[in-house]
């Protein structure tokens, strides 16, 4: 594939991911601050979301796993901090599912919890599988000798 | 024996009668000696006769007299001296005795007849207090009756049980054939048979009320006897030949208006009721007084019970409302609890959902302004961005509609250029007025000034909405706009007469006109306009979408300015004008104005705009802190990272600029008041700025309480990082 072509897959492809809701403006702030004297920030930061949340999702399946009784605190530390996390990248779906998370950690319910933490856990991998092959498409764009074309972002 | 010429007694004839002489003197001695024995024997017996030295006497002479006639006997025949002497002795003493007794009874006999006298007066003393006695009795047995009456029927608040209690009891104690109780009917013109003693169910006999018979009752307070025959006492069908009498007394039924607090119950509202009593046929028993006097005093106890069942029965009907009330009350605080509740909780989501594509549109405009763009395309994303920040500043009013009711909403002081304001805002509507064939024309008065200091944005948006609304009603013709300063005799409006304008020296009254040829408004819409949410149902218009917040919140602005707004019409189809005045202030520099789209263009290209600035950054996401360091390194801060409390109150000094401090930790606040108590009180330095992701008012005070200089809502975009140190750096507050 040439450069053009690559650019505008990767175009389509982050359009897509805005347009899906998988992320918000965030992640466009983010791309803004990625410039020559920080050239890899965006990766940087999405490498430390995916460490930080596939250890927070561990802690939080063990957590939900007790059968002694599940601690809420813990739980709902733990989701508060994912929430904060996937914000600060623009993972918009995972953190509407921590925010329903939250909800159901308030009123203690077990069930619901459950299924919260499997809910976050898809949206989670969802978006680490789209932005990874976002950024392998990155990698290929950038070996081929061309640029990203993050200034192409004017829609939404 | 010379003298003895005794003549030979002719003894035959003159022998019986001596002898019956001496019979007879016999029988008197007898009759003497025994008539003292019985005095004496009689006398003992009694004890209580206080004569006894008479009896003595009256038995001396009575003794003697018998003694002489005793000795008589032997002088029938020849007798001896010794007899002689006897005898007269004892005729002597017997003398003596008698007139001395004689003498004796002279006073005596007086004594003994007042004795008599008095004997006959106690006699009549004691029948009478035997009568007496007679009559205390009876009085006390019809006391002891009403007693045990009054008891019976006060012992129940009941009015049905007062009535029938005491026709039962009266009926008892008077042993009465028929009790009955005519109560006045609802009209007062009758008097309707209420109860009976013997009928089970008295059917509705009525009797008018004004008869002869029952007014002469219902006048006097005794019990009054009528004819057996009179309607009220005909009752039953005779039972014997003749009936027995009838007593009719009446009960005065008493109502709780009678009793004023400082009056007696007047004597001229009295409603009666009337109690008719008949003794027993055949049984030629009478009427006494004492039993009347009875009926009268149950006929006044019955009225206090009654009105004092009265009396209760009102206060319980009154408890019984307010507890329904208080019932209803409840209910309905409740409902409007659980519509708060709603509200909020709506408000809060909205809040979030509503905010975040506004800054995502916002932000991607801004980015959009900072490339390469052609000038008609600079200018459309201008637009975009203008009119994205009114939409944001309006959701921002809507969804504090809790702020805009407590009055706890600010306008936002500054210069702006006037003239350009009405400008802009008319660019804004002309195109959809276009669209509608619609003519605007704007006329600005030449005394216009051309700067004004007040808040801009809020003045703006009531403009935009007032025309917005002029366009949206108007189907064809043209819009005019007029602005121009208010003068002293136009400034009161007969239709705001409460509104005093008082102009100064480095104020103004600006006067907007805003007519238009639309449909008008029906005078009956009129005092809803301002409502929040109420529209008129007489819209023509079937797009006329808009939460019908519009001319409230105008009016809210209008009114923090100090002004007045309102609009006029001549009827449906005629036109509308909307006219508001509000208050701005006079000022002579001519700063930019404060909208963002101006800003950025003069930042635009200003990448590092905070060079060497020194700032902390306090957060326990790793992905956060990174992020907003990231931010704020684009914009050329000096950064340091601080993951915990203690690490940041270790670090931090005078020499940071700034610090933002995520509060959503969990020692967020107790870090930022610390840094504030430690450092920003007595020092320039550093600022603290709060980062939370909840934009509720809570966190807003919890802020405010600990002393942060600022509060940014996470995420947070290059161009609102960009403004808040910009902000903080001028005015060392957010505004």
């Amino acid at each position: 594939m040439d450069v053009i072509q690559m650019q505008r897959t990767w175009v389509e492809y982050t359009k897509s991911l805005y347009r899906e809701g998988f992320l918000d403006s965030q992640f466009a702030q983010l791309q803004l601050l990625q410039d020559e004297s920080n050239p890899d920030f965006v990766v940087e930061v999405v490498s430390l979301f995916f460490e930080d949340s596939e250890r927070l999702l561990n802690e939080l399946t063990k957590v939900i796993d007790q059968q002694q009784g599940v601690d809420f605190k813990k739980v709902d530390a733990h989701v508060h901090q994912l929430k904060g996390s996937s914000s600060s990248i623009g993972a918009q779906r995972v953190k509407n599912a921590c925010v329903a998370f939250r909800s159901f950690c308030d009123e203690q319910n077990i069930e619901g919890s459950l299924r919260c933490l499997h809910q976050v856990k898809q949206e989670y991998f969802l978006v680490k599988n789209k932005l990874e092959n976002l950024f392998s498409l990155e990698r290929k764009i950038v070996a081929a000798g061309g640029s990203v074309p993050t200034e192409e972002l004017n829609f939404l | 024996m010379e003298s003895c010429n005794c003549i030979e007694p002719q003894l035959p004839p003159d022998e019986l009668l001596s002898k019956y002489q001496y019979i007879s003197d016999f029988f008197i001695a007898l009759a003497y000696f025994s008539i003292p024995l019985e005095l004496i024997y009689f006398v003992k017996k009694s004890a209580v006769f206080p004569y006894r030295w008479v009896l003595v006497q009256f038995g001396a002479f009575i003794v003697l007299c018998g003694a002489t006639h005793l000795i008589n006997l032997w002088t029938f025949t020849i007798h001896s001296r010794t007899v002689a002497i006897v005898m007269t002795t004892a005729k002597i003493l017997t003398a003596v005795v008698s007139c001395a007794t004689a003498l004796m009874l002279v006073h005596i006999i007086p004594d003994l007849l007042s004795v008599k006298t008095r004997e006959l007066f106690l006699k009549n003393k004691a029948a009478e207090l035997d009568r007496e006695m007679g009559l205390i009795r009876t009085q006390e047995e019809t006391g002891r009756h009403v007693r045990m009456l009054t008891h019976e029927i006060r012992s129940t608040l009941d009015r049905h049980t007062i009535l029938k209690t005491t026709l039962v009891e009266l009926g008892r104690t008077l042993s009465l054939e028929e009790c009955a109780l005519w109560m006045p009917t609802r009209t007062g013109l009758e008097l309707q048979l209420a109860y009976t003693l013997r009928q089970q169910n008295p059917v509705g006999y009525t009797v008018p009320i004004h008869l002869p018979v029952i007014n002469q009752v219902f006048s006097s307070n005794r019990a009054v006897k009528i004819s057996p025959n009179s309607p009220v006492a005909r009752l039953r069908p005779l039972a014997g030949k003749y009936p027995g009498e009838v007593v009719a007394v009446r009960v005065p039924l008493l109502h709780l208006s009678n009793f004023q607090i400082n009056d007696w119950p007047e004597l001229s509202t009295k409603r009666y009721a009337l109690m008719v009593l008949m003794l027993p046929s055949d049984s030629a028993r009478q009427w006494h007084t004492y039993e009347l006097e009875l009926v009268e005093v149950v006929a006044d106890q019955v009225a206090v019970a009654l009105s004092h069942a009265a009396i209760l029965e009102e206060s319980m009907r009154a408890r019984d409302l307010l507890m329904e009330q208080n019932v209803a009350l409840d209910l309905a605080r409740r409902e409007a609890e659980t519509a708060i509740r709603a509200r909020n909780d709506f408000l809060a989501v909205m809040n979030h959902e509503m905010r975040t594509p506004m800054h995502a549109i916002i932000a991607l405009s801004s980015l959009l302004q900072e490339t390469e763009l052609t000038p008609e395309q600079r200018l459309m994303v201008e637009t975009i961005l203008k009119s994205s920040n009114l939409l944001a500043t309006l959701i921002n009013d809507v969804l504090d509609l809790s702020r805009l009711e407590d009055g706890s909403l600010q306008l936002d002081l500054g210069s702006f250029n006037l003239h350009s304001a009405f400008r802009e805002v008319i660019n804004l509507i002309r195109p959809i007025a276009s669209v509608k064939k619609l003519v605007v024309t704007l006329h600005l008065a030449p005394d216009l000034p051309e700067y004004a200091s007040g808040d801009e944005k809020r003045l703006m948006q009531t403009l935009l909405n007032v025309v917005g609304n002029a366009v949206k009603f108007s189907k064809e013709g043209s819009i005019s706009i007029t602005a121009f300063v208010a003068k002293a005799e136009s400034l009161r409006d007969p239709r705001a007469p409460d509104f005093f304008p008082v102009p100064s020296d480095n104020h103004f009254f600006l006067r907007v006109q805003v007519k238009d040829t639309g449909s008008g408004i029906n005078p009956q819409d009129y005092p809803k306009l301002f409502t929040k949410f109420a529209q008129s149902q007489s819209l023509p218009t079937k797009n006329s979408g808009g939460s019908g917040l519009g001319l409230a919140i105008c009016k809210r602005f209008v009114n923090l300015m100090d002004g007045h707004i309102w609009l006029e019409s001549e009827g449906l189809g005629k036109g509308c004008t909307a006219i508001f005045m509000v208050k701005l202030g006079v000022t002579e520099c001519c700063t930019e104005s404060k909208l963002p789209a101006a800003t950025n263009a003069s930042m635009n290209h200003a990448q590092t705009a905070f060079p060497g600035l020194k700032v902390m950054v306090m957060d326990d996401n790793g992905v956060s802190r990174m992020v907003t360091k990231g931010l704020l390194v684009h914009l050329g801060c000096n950064v340091t990272t601080v993951s915990s409390g203690d690490e940041c109150l270790r670090l931090i000094s005078q020499d940071h600029h700034v610090v933002f401090i995520d509060v959503c930790m969990y020692d967020g606040y107790e870090v930022a008041l610390r840094v504030h108590e430690k450092l920003t009180k007595r020092h320039e330095r550093p600022l603290t700025v709060a980062l939370t992701a909840n934009s509720d008012k809570a966190t807003k005070d919890h802020c405010r309480r600990v002393g942060v200089n600022g509060v940014v809502l996470k995420p947070v975009s290059v161009d609102k990082m960009r403004s808040v140190l910009s902000d903080l750096l001028e005015h060392r507050n957010l505004v």
